[in-house]
């Protein structure tokens, strides 16, 4: 049996059941990086030793009855490498970070630690989380495991590739724009991107701070549950973190969903979707309309403009974000400088690639006095706007449903010509973010070359258990198209 | 040449005396080993997020209300971005949209008289770190310690006239301040920081002149020096027909002068733009009365009750109250030995000549009040005499020694038994006979001479009212 074909529950109840070790487990996972990744380049960063020996304490601690309640012990996780892990190189994918290592632990890593979660690498990236493709790491590009010819998505391109070539049992991404979701549907994996709050942000490296959320990547809907039970909870050390007593999402699953209401946009079905989404998207309405949801079309309101209020906010809030890394205290330091003004304007210049500092202009551009309130400010009044759109949707529906992405995985070099229509892909994916919502993206199909689309369910506040529910009973209709 | 008006506004900068930092749990103590105060929070390592130390709103919002400010009970933090390598984040987190504290004033009195000076803000901001230079290596290092210190910046409105008016201003926050408990005010250690906003134009003119901020005064009088300097280099740049330029310049109190450090052409742009890593800030009713309510008693009403109370002189009271320390000492003192106007009297007149003697100020006393109260429970009892007790308080104003302890091991005590006083005043009398006469003659004098000889005889360890009443009933 190859073990890394099992998800991450099954191999966590192999484990319990002594079947196999979490060192077992571990190597075979680093097996299989060794074969694939020098193909797909999902990780920068493997750490074969330091894997196994957690993987035998880890072990010790199960055997000596204390994880009895994990049931991802000993399971080895891919972990985004924007996420900080202390002793462990944390480069965000790029060059101003490529030999920066935290003196500290994320929270989530933290939790998932605590849990007996074995961390096995860090994985690829755009860098500092901007982009939809995974092209623009310091590090290489990612490819996608469906079809190597392919972008595997971004900005978490390296997780939902490891989680889809079998390199990870499950994985940990980050999600600002669609960051988690989109790579999912890329890849043909499944991804959440919880409520603003849910998970702490404490050691995530910032791109936008109003909009970042970490969430799971897996390989089933039941193995992001169960990680999301892990990572989530209110944290001390990050004050926008929410206090919620318990989330309890893996126990859900399986409860049905009659009478349960979906709304789909239908600005979200209309130009620049593909057909072919459009199709899979319907059916996989109608399938939860079997289930005994009502379906129903409707208007959702001022979505149109959420592209450029999200690229005007997430680039201001990154150019601040970004301007620690000068080369002063840690990271990439230019090699021939004169005074302080050239460090800076050396290493930054050196440090930083071009997309990232694209955003970092338009958000210098956009938060410079004169032009404050015509962009800054007018994008958080849309961002308010298209708040009050979802908030009108919810009083009537419990999930609104649509695509994750208006097409599937682009090739490899076709996106970084032309930013605009790479921010466009975002279009579905963004207002989830401003609007601080949960949202799952989860395999619904397949186009004509193969490449898997993506089903968005997007919840209220807080509504993880619905649109995790939901997602579920979908999963166990569609099992055959999955893999 | 005409006259001219000077216009000061000035912004005051102010460490708050929290025992943790602003936005994480690293010590706040001055000194202490380059970069030993500090974490990745505070360092602003990637990731790290920042969380409110609520005692910083609580300081804040005493300062405002002390200074008569509206409370916003509805802030938030914005964020000011510039590079320079003592901020580790290249922003510092501010207020700027929303600031806790505004619309206020404090009444300030000077030779012109009573006024009101307007405070614009106060608002909570994080303190950046320090570069030192490094001679010998010839390199700049950094030292992160005083990074995220909290810090109020009090913005007053550009009300004051002189440098009189500033200084009086400035005592007077000083004083607020410490009396609340906020800050110990310490200038030399940066924990008081004032940049001065200065402009002169034509009296009776209505248009504020172009006014340029003054920074790096570090005691009020090279504040006092700066406002003159930089009067007199405005002026005369306008009775040279020039104009002034808007800018920031470096007061050189060595030199006795300042230099211009940039000018409004070269002003960064911060981009302010609201926090996102912390949330809205909401102050409840009933957090605001909780620190209303606790709110100690402040210099003005202190004085009024040591008058009223303590039966001490208006004069007395204002020095006694101008230091925080001091009204302490007093108070606590007063609670031990009662005899407010005794107290009051070690402290105008002993203390403060002894002050003036090591050249110190009242912040500097370190003697304790059961010794002073101790002291003066000495003389009630008359144990012993003024004298002695002089040099028992020399004692204790340098050493803080018990001046119970002291007066018994060298036998200070002064002799209460009569019987050997009046057999020594006896031997005085009989030894001094031209005085006697002198005496009987009416010359009042003479009896000084008799009860100095006989304190004399006694080594100063009689009570000199005594020595009065025996010497009167033998000779009258």
């Amino acid at each position: 049996m190859d073990i890394t074909k099992l998800s991450a529950l099954e191999l966590g109840k192999k484990i319990k059941e002594k079947e196999i070790s979490a060192a077992e487990a571990v190597s075979l996972q680093i097996d299989r990086i060794k074969e694939k990744d020098s193909e797909y380049n999902c990780y920068i960063s493997v750490l074969e030793e330091r894997a196994l020996s957690e993987a035998k304490e880890v072990q010790k601690r199960i055997d000596g009855g204390e994880l009895a309640d994990a049931p991802l012990a000993g399971v080895p996780i891919a972990v985004k490498d924007n996420i900080c892990t202390k002793g462990i190189k944390t480069t965000c994918g790029s060059k101003i970070l490529y030999n920066f290592i935290p003196p500290y632990n994320a929270t989530v890593v933290e939790k998932l630690k605590a849990q007996g979660a074995v961390i096995i690498g860090k994985t690829n990236m755009d860098e500092f989380a901007m982009g939809s493709t995974t092209e623009t790491s310091y590090f290489g590009i990612t490819k996608n495991p469906r079809n190597t010819e392919h972008v595997p998505g971004g900005s978490s391109g390296g997780s939902a590739a490891a989680v889809a070539a079998d390199e990870a049992f499950y994985a940990l991404g980050s999600d600002t724009g669609g960051s988690i979701r989109q790579p999912s549907a890329f890849c043909g994996v499944t991804g959440i991107k919880p409520t603003y709050g849910t998970v702490s942000r404490y050691g995530l490296v910032a791109y936008a701070s109003s909009l970042d959320q970490i969430g799971p990547i897996g390989k089933n809907v039941a193995d992001c549950a169960a990680a999301l039970d892990i990572i989530s909870g209110h944290d001390k050390k990050d004050s926008t973190s929410v206090p919620t007593e318990s989330y309890g999402y893996l126990k859900v699953l399986g409860e049905d969903i009659k009478g349960m209401k979906i709304g789909i946009p239908k600005g979200y079905l209309g130009s620049g979707l593909s057909e072919e989404i459009k199709r899979s998207i319907l059916a996989a309405a109608k399938e939860l309309e079997k289930q005994g949801a009502s379906i129903e079309e409707f208007d959702l309101e001022a979505v149109e403009y959420a592209i450029p209020a999200y690229y005007v906010i997430a680039s201001a809030e990154a150019s601040s974000n970004l301007s620690r890394y000068d080369g002063i205290k840690y990271g990439f330091r230019t090699e021939d400088f004169e005074g302080l003004q050239e460090v800076y304007k050396k290493t930054r210049s050196e440090g930083f690639g071009n997309e990232v500092k694209r955003r970092m202009m338009i958000g210098a551009f956009v938060l410079s006095s004169g032009y404050y309130d015509a962009y800054y400010n007018k994008a958080l009044r849309v961002k308010a706007l298209i708040k009050e759109g979802f908030d009108r949707a919810f009083d009537k529906y419990d999930i609104i449903l649509g695509p994750t992405a208006p097409a599937t995985a682009p090739r490899i070099g076709e996106s970084l010509s032309d930013p605009l229509q790479m921010y466009l892909g975002d279009i579905y994916t963004v207002s989830v973010n401003l609007t601080g919502l949960p949202a799952i993206s989860l395999p619904c199909g397949t186009d004509k070359m193969g490449l898997p689309i993506g089903l968005q369910l997007i919840g209220k506040h807080f509504g993880e258990r619905d649109i995790l529910k939901a997602a579920y009973l979908f999963e166990q209709t569609r099992k055959e198209v999955v893999l | 040449m005409k006259t001219y008006e000077t216009v000061i506004g000035l912004e005051v900068h102010v460490e708050l005396a929290t025992k943790t930092k602003i936005f994480c749990g690293c010590t706040t103590l001055f000194g202490g080993e380059p970069n030993t105060h500090c974490c990745p929070v505070c360092t602003g390592m990637p990731g790290t997020l920042p969380v409110l130390n609520g005692k910083v709103v609580e300081f804040a919002i005493a300062a405002g209300l002390a200074t008569g400010c509206e409370i916003n009970q509805n802030c938030k933090f914005d964020r000011k971005n510039y590079f320079y390598p003592d901020l580790p984040k290249a922003y510092q987190v501010s207020q700027l949209y929303l600031p806790i504290c505004h619309d206020g004033g404090i009444e300030i009195e000077t030779s012109a008289g009573k006024k009101v000076v307007g405070i614009h803000e106060i608002h909570m901001e994080e303190d950046a770190g320090k570069l030192i230079h490094d001679p010998w290596e010839d390199c700049t290092l950094v030292d992160y310690n005083r990074c995220g210190v909290p810090l109020i910046e009090i913005v007053s409105d550009p009300d004051m006239r002189s440098a009189e008016e500033v200084i009086a201003y400035l005592e007077k926050l000083k004083l607020i301040l410490q009396y609340l408990g906020v800050s110990d005010c310490k200038m030399q250690e940066g924990s008081l920081r004032a940049d001065i906003n200065l402009s002169v134009r034509e009296m009776g003119a209505k248009e504020f002149g172009t006014r340029t901020e003054m920074k790096n005064m570090n005691s009020f009088k090279a504040i006092a020096r700066a406002i003159e300097g930089e009067r007199k280099r405005q002026i005369e740049v306008l009775e040279y027909g020039k104009v002034i330029t808007q800018e920031t310049r470096r007061w050189d109190d060595n030199k006795d002068t300042s230099f211009a450090m940039r000018s409004k052409e070269d002003a960064q742009d911060y981009r302010y733009f609201p926090e996102p890593d912390l949330v809205p800030i909401v102050i409840s009713d009933e957090w605001l009365l909780e620190i209303e309510n606790r709110q100690p008693e402040l210099r003005d009403e202190k004085m009024l009750r040591y008058e009223k109370e303590y039966d001490i002189p208006a004069y007395d009271a204002g020095i006694i109250t101008g230091s925080k320390h001091l009204a302490d000492l007093f108070e606590e003192t007063v609670a031990l030995c009662g005899r407010p106007k005794e107290v009051s009297n070690w402290l105008m007149v002993e203390t403060m000549r002894l002050l003036k003697e090591e050249e110190k100020e009242p912040e500097d006393i370190t003697f304790s009040a059961e010794h002073l109260a101790g002291l003066i429970k000495l003389i009630g009892d008359n144990k012993i005499n003024r004298t002695v007790a002089k040099e028992v308080f020399e004692k204790i104003f340098k050493d803080n020694i018990d001046p119970v302890k002291y007066v018994e091991e060298k036998g200070l005590s002064m002799v209460s038994d009569e019987g050997v006083l009046k057999a020594t005043i006896e031997k005085i009398i009989a030894e001094n006979p031209a005085s006697v006469n002198d005496y009987r003659s009416g010359k009042e004098k003479a009896l000084g001479f008799l009860v100095g000889q006989t304190m004399k005889e006694m080594k100063g360890k009689a009570d000199p009212g005594a020595i009065n009443k025996i010497l009167k009933e033998l000779l009258d």
